[in-house]
């Protein structure tokens, strides 16, 4: 063991700076994070132990639950939206047409800028009661309202912020089309399958595990949208808390009002949703997810 | 025919998902009066003057802010090459105690939502005195951090054939200067990748700029373009939106000149 020990040496030389960062700011402050989260902390007192009481404070919480509500629905609806976008354009895209690579770059544009406050601030412009889109529906006679500005509608410019960052899991798909044999689906053509029918029984099942990978990753990541909400709303998540994301609520008990302790609650329970529902993919993945070395499924 | 169809309806897709790009770039062009009313794309008085208002109207040169930006980006690329490329190498090429245990370990940490060690990390570094300090965004970068780089090269390292790491041992290189010689020149594609992103990411992460950084001389571009509309204290959207696209240049300048590469190593580990 010793001997042992004394040859992985160099090895652990290497990993040192790795080390002392998972130790200290990964490890570590998880840990002192649920430590918190059971504490009534404020930054500049000392932590006052009240065992589960922020927990249980949560689920009483009209905005928690608010926040619960408006990050569900924003998951629900855009990661589903962006991918049945990303895999159509990608599957058109893979058909040998010219340009391929022009296209893939001007779709891929929207994922590369998105997330910056720079698009954010332009939304509110274009979603604004006098912007772009009102000026562009007044064109063909239509009066729009304030996208932005009624409980009704705020969300749902969110999340074609979302939608319209397709490209990303576009270009995944596109390398994973890339990977499958044209035998493959000459052969599916030979025996009569039908353009929709090789997409549904060829293509699709064959592009699973890459259908997979994008779900589990966009819905990570939505989970944790914050920018463009804080952005837009001015911080608030509003109006009438219609687009008060997770993230932006925990930003506004941490930093706002500098309840670290139920912001830490709020964190700890964000990392178990997300637990779960990753969890939950890859149960229900192995349902519908092919890898190849088990047959086609029929 | 069917293929020209493709092509018109692919083209009408790009051009209405860039249209409100190319509407921000011409409405930055137009005088604060044209802006609203005019859907179209092409500026009726076109001007520069948003830029030179939008530049100095914070009352801190836009300069600075692109600077601390910058500052900030160079050292996160810096810190990642250095310390995930050390940690890669140590998973991938070498045996040591615990081995199995702390790759799964730093596996999970690719998943790992930021907002569970948040707290304890702003309370930490500001027992440290970092709060209103670079600091915050650079330190984590150099202990490697970012699980995700180190799991890209690791997978890249693992490419690369043994026999190279055993003809260099029997030259007399010891693991460092394997690691030195070998695998870092041959790692670059991966090491750029790296540097690309982690550009990319550091020069949009507006959560901890936002959170750790106060002082308006030591705000980056996306806190200082947030703050933009109050600290001018009126709506100057022209000048907003010029200021907007210069934020955005240098992200479109590394994608241009790295598309390829970004594209590729996008296909290959689901980056964004």
């Amino acid at each position: 063991m010793i001997g042992r020990l004394r040859q992985s040496v160099p090895a652990y030389l290497f990993l040192l700076p790795w080390f002392v960062g998972i130790v200290g700011l990964t490890i570590g402050p998880m840990l002192l994070s649920l430590y918190y989260s059971f504490t009534d902390y404020a930054l500049l007192n000392t932590p006052e132990w009240t065992g589960l009481h922020n927990y249980t404070a949560l689920f009483q919480d009209s905005r928690y639950l608010q926040s619960l509500k408006v990050t569900f629905i924003y998951v629900g609806v855009s990661v589903p939206l962006e991918m049945a976008f990303a895999l159509a354009v990608a599957v058109l895209l893979n058909r040998g047409l010219k340009g391929l690579a022009v296209y893939r770059a001007l779709y891929y544009v929207p994922s590369l800028l998105g997330g910056s406050v720079a698009i954010a601030l332009l939304w509110q412009q274009i979603f604004g009661s006098d912007g772009l889109l009102n000026d562009v529906l007044g064109l063909f006679g239509i009066h729009g309202r304030g996208w932005i500005s009624e409980p009704g509608t705020a969300l749902w410019t969110l999340i074609l912020l979302r939608v319209w960052q397709f490209g990303a899991p576009m270009v995944i798909f596109l390398a994973g089309l890339r990977q499958i044999p044209d035998e493959v689906l000459e052969a599916a053509e030979v025996d009569g399958a039908g353009r929709w029918q090789r997409f549904w029984r060829v293509t699709l099942p064959l592009l699973s595990p890459v259908v997979f990978f994008n779900l589990v990753l966009q819905i990570i990541g939505a989970f944790q949208a914050f920018t463009p909400a804080f952005v837009i709303s001015g911080g608030k998540g509003g109006p009438s808390d219609s687009t008060l994301f997770y993230t932006l609520y925990l930003y506004q008990q941490a930093f706002g009002n500098f309840r670290m302790g139920y912001a830490a609650a709020m964190a700890w329970v964000l990392l178990l949703i997300i637990a779960v529902f990753t969890g939950l993919n890859f149960v229900l993945g192995r349902t519908w997810v092919f890898y190849g070395d088990e047959g086609v499924r029929r | 025919m069917r293929r020209v169809l493709a092509h018109a309806g692919l083209t009408a897709g790009a051009l209405i998902m860039l249209y409100p790009l190319l509407w921000m770039i011409t409405a930055s062009l137009r005088p604060n009066t044209e802006i609203f009313r005019h859907p179209g794309l092409i500026p009726e008085h076109p001007t520069l003057a948003n830029y030179a208002l939008g530049w100095s109207s914070t009352g801190t040169s836009f300069g600075i802010y692109l600077m601390n930006s910058l500052i900030i980006c160079a050292a996160v690329v810096i810190g990642n090459l250095l310390t995930c490329s050390l940690t890669a190498y140590a998973f991938a090429r070498l045996t040591f105690v615990g081995r199995k245990t702390l790759f799964a370990l730093m596996l999970a940490t690719i998943m790992l939502p930021g907002h569970v060690t948040l707290i304890a990390q702003y309370s930490i570094f500001r027992k440290l005195n970092w709060i209103d300090t670079f600091w915050p965004m650079i330190v984590p970068s150099f202990l490697a951090t970012d699980a995700f780089f180190v799991f890209l090269m690791v997978q890249f390292i693992r490419s690369i054939p043994v026999e190279l790491d055993d003809a260099a041992r029997i030259d007399g290189c010891g693991a460092w200067g394997i690691y030195r010689r070998i695998i870092l020149p041959l790692l670059s594609p991966a090491l750029v990748t790296t540097a690309i992103f982690s550009f990319i990411w550091t020069w949009n992460n507006f959560f901890s700029q936002l959170i750790y950084l106060s002082t308006r001389t030591r705000l980056t571009v996306p806190v200082a373009l947030r703050g933009f509309l109050d600290a001018t204290g009126s709506s100057e959207w022209g000048a907003l939106f010029a200021m907007s696209v210069v934020t955005l240049v240098p992200v479109v300048v590394v994608f241009v000149v790295f598309q390829r590469r970004i594209l590729a190593g996008m296909a290959h580990t689901g980056l964004k």
